[in-house]
């Protein structure tokens, strides 16, 4: 017999997903000629691949019956919703899209985005929310540590494996030694790494079950959170050119060249 | 008043129906978009690094297929009551081209399934029949085949020579079919025999068969110029005997259930045309992109480029077309035959040129052109002959002119 504190928890828990659109893994970045950022118009976008995990990991604890509802939510313009549907499509139950267009779109990080993720985990009584590592875009891998600082909730970052054991959530960590064992307690904010799940295809039934699902529009004044940015984007490169290297005949050139470089 | 406001009304319909249409050809619907972009994802994930093994190996992708089945792939026009993904025609036609642009074999055993089996049970079929032979062939785990064409005929379909006599509460088949696709990896096959032959294409029925059934065995598997993965092979009845119920529609109603089926196939087969065209493309504009890095890019190559987009564009847009009117249920026969003609030979084109673009490259099986050029030939001889759908579109154009 479960504990009553648990089956409270778990029945009805309710999981936050956050969806990114990013620009496809697969496009060739160009940076934009006035060096403000990269192109974006007309250019492939899809769900940020660690979102797709993070959303498969909570499609499969609903599955599981472990939580009874999952949320997919997106900070971002019209376009978002596309993102949305994709994760409705996997099973997620219904989203929120959180409209952030224009200026405030292009200066958007995570520090915005993590206030605005604690506000609606407070307004949605959420139990857990379940976020990808890092963007492929920026590749900052700040919003999840943020957000849970910001609810003041545990977290378990770099996850590539969660079950829950009670009313605790046993994440196992990829870290640069090798894997970390922690047990945190319900409400938690999980960011999840490659290896934690393979997400599944949409399937066409889903997809057309997607199209009756809810998306709810809201502002970020709704929540309270101030969009404005901290900082300013000054310049945006392409990384340098590859240059093409110098072959050496001896080791005594090797380290004569390597000293003439001031490498040594 | 109300006379005026119904006539309002029916003309915002019809009008709205058709800026749905014009719509649907210059964007398709969002349902739409999703699944051709998740087909997409899956084709360039599970299919297009393996297409070239599977084609070398002759092997039958059974895994994938179970896969797509779990994506309602194998079923996308079945109602969800009976295991199907309860989608359009328009949606299937999607799904084919994109799985076709990982792996021409996949395409055609998802096409044959979709179209040319599960299709006339749904249209023809008794009650009982669709709960036995359509459920479990959704999944993916077992798929079904079509058997017409003959070693004496294939264009000319209603000189049947296999023959189904009744004997007592049984038909016992005798005959060859020719020509299977799937056949090696069915389990069930749609079986067209003469009931009648005074009644020449009249007289002919279709039967619904389970493999493996004692008195049908399969020849030996074709050794095919493209789409290897997919087993092509002779199907012989020696007195095989199937229960009455197993007669699929009533008798004599074969050729129609046949012609019919064929002309909803066609747009599956067209789909699979575009799908190995646009591969080609693909494979050609990207290597003419990196060509051109090293030296000046051919003026005649660009034009090449533009007439292959072109051809596959158009061919599209003809196809789409086609699988509308059959969605609203309207005639499509002429279409159809115009897509299943247009897509293919822009398919051979466009693998053809794409070879070109190539250059030695093309010819060698490091680069996938060679194996997009194998694939299309039979586009344009299966499910109808380039040669078939010309007559098939000037009849129409007869007709329509005979007032």
């Amino acid at each position: 017999m479960l504990p009553l504190r648990f089956r409270r928890v778990t029945m009805s828990a309710r999981v936050l997903v956050g969806v990114k659109r990013v620009i496809d893994y697969a496009v060739k970045i160009r940076v934009k000629p006035d060096r403000t950022g990269v192109v974006t118009d007309g250019v492939k976008h899809s769900m940020n691949p660690f979102c797709e995990i993070a959303v498969e990991e909570a499609v499969k604890l609903k599955e599981k019956k472990l939580v009874k509802e999952v949320v997919a939510v997106s900070c971002g313009p019209q376009q978002v919703q596309e993102t949305i549907r994709t994760a409705l499509a996997m099973g997620a139950d219904r989203g929120i899209h959180v409209e952030v267009s224009g200026k405030d779109y292009e200066t958007l990080g995570p520090l915005q985005v993590s206030k605005i993720f604690a506000a609606l985990a407070k307004k949605e009584q959420a139990d857990l929310i379940i976020l990808g590592k890092q963007a492929i875009d920026d590749d900052c891998n700040q919003t999840g540590q943020m957000t849970a600082a910001l609810l003041d909730w545990p977290q378990g970052t770099f996850a590539s494996e969660v079950t829950l054991e009670a009313d605790k959530l046993k994440v196992v960590r990829e870290i640069d030694g090798g894997l970390e064992t922690i047990k945190i307690k319900l409400p938690a904010v999980v960011t999840a790494d490659l290896r934690l799940n393979t997400p599944r295809y949409a399937t066409l039934p889903n997809i057309m079950k997607a199209k009756k699902k809810k998306i709810v529009n809201v502002k970020p004044a709704d929540l309270g959170v101030d969009v404005s940015s901290r900082l300013e984007v000054l310049k945006v490169d392409e990384p340098p050119q590859r240059q093409s290297g110098v072959k050496v005949e001896t080791v005594h050139d090797l380290v004569e060249k390597l000293k003439e470089a001031g490498r040594i | 008043m109300a006379a005026l406001f119904k006539a309002r009304r029916a003309l915002g319909m019809a009008v709205g129906h058709g800026v749905r249409c014009l719509n649907q050809l210059a964007e398709l619907p969002e349902l739409h978009q999703m699944m051709r972009q998740t087909c997409r994802d899956y084709a360039q994930k599970e299919l297009a690094p393996i297409a070239a093994q599977l084609d070398k190996d002759h092997k039958f992708p059974a895994k994938q297929i179970q896969e797509l089945g779990g994506m309602g792939v194998m079923a996308v026009e079945v109602p969800e009551s009976l295991g199907g993904a309860g989608m359009d025609y328009l949606a299937y036609c999607l799904a084919v081209e994109e799985l076709s642009r990982g792996c021409a074999s996949t395409g055609v055993i998802v096409s044959v399934n979709n179209s040319l089996y599960l299709g006339p049970i749904l249209k023809f079929g008794t009650e009982e029949q669709k709960k036995q032979w359509i459920t479990p062939f959704t999944t993916g785990k077992k798929v079904g085949c079509f058997a017409l064409s003959e070693p004496g005929n294939g264009s000319d379909a209603g000189a049947a020579s296999t023959l189904a006599q009744q004997e007592g509460n049984e038909w016992v088949l005798n005959g060859t079919k020719a020509w299977i696709t799937n056949c090696w990896d069915a389990s069930a096959t749609i079986i067209f025999a003469t009931t009648d032959k005074s009644l020449r294409h009249k007289g002919i029925s279709a039967f619904l068969v389970p493999m493996p059934h004692p008195g049908l065995s399969l020849g030996k598997k074709e050794d095919k110029l493209g789409i290897q993965a997919s087993s092509t092979a002779n199907i012989i009845l020696e007195d095989c005997r199937i229960p009455l119920s197993n007669m699929l529609g009533e008798r004599g109603m074969g050729f129609k259930i046949a012609m019919q089926t064929l002309d909803s196939g066609r747009l599956g087969i067209a789909a699979q045309a575009l799908g190995i065209a646009q591969a080609a493309l693909d494979c050609a504009a990207d290597y003419a992109h990196k060509r051109t890095a090293f030296g000046a890019l051919i003026g005649k190559l660009q034009f090449k480029l533009a007439d292959m987009a072109f051809a596959i564009e158009s061919a599209r847009l003809l196809t789409w077309r086609a699988a509308m009117l059959r969605d609203a249920k309207k005639p499509f026969t002429k279409e159809a035959a115009m897509a299943k003609l247009g897509a293919s030979e822009a398919a051979t084109f466009v693998s053809h040129q794409a070879i070109q673009v190539l250059g030695g490259m093309g010819y060698v099986t490091d680069m996938p052109a060679e194996r997009h050029y194998r694939d299309t030939c039979i586009t344009e001889i299966y499910e109808g002959t380039s040669e078939i759908q010309r007559l098939v579109i000037a009849n129409n154009i007869l007709k329509e002119y005979q007032q």
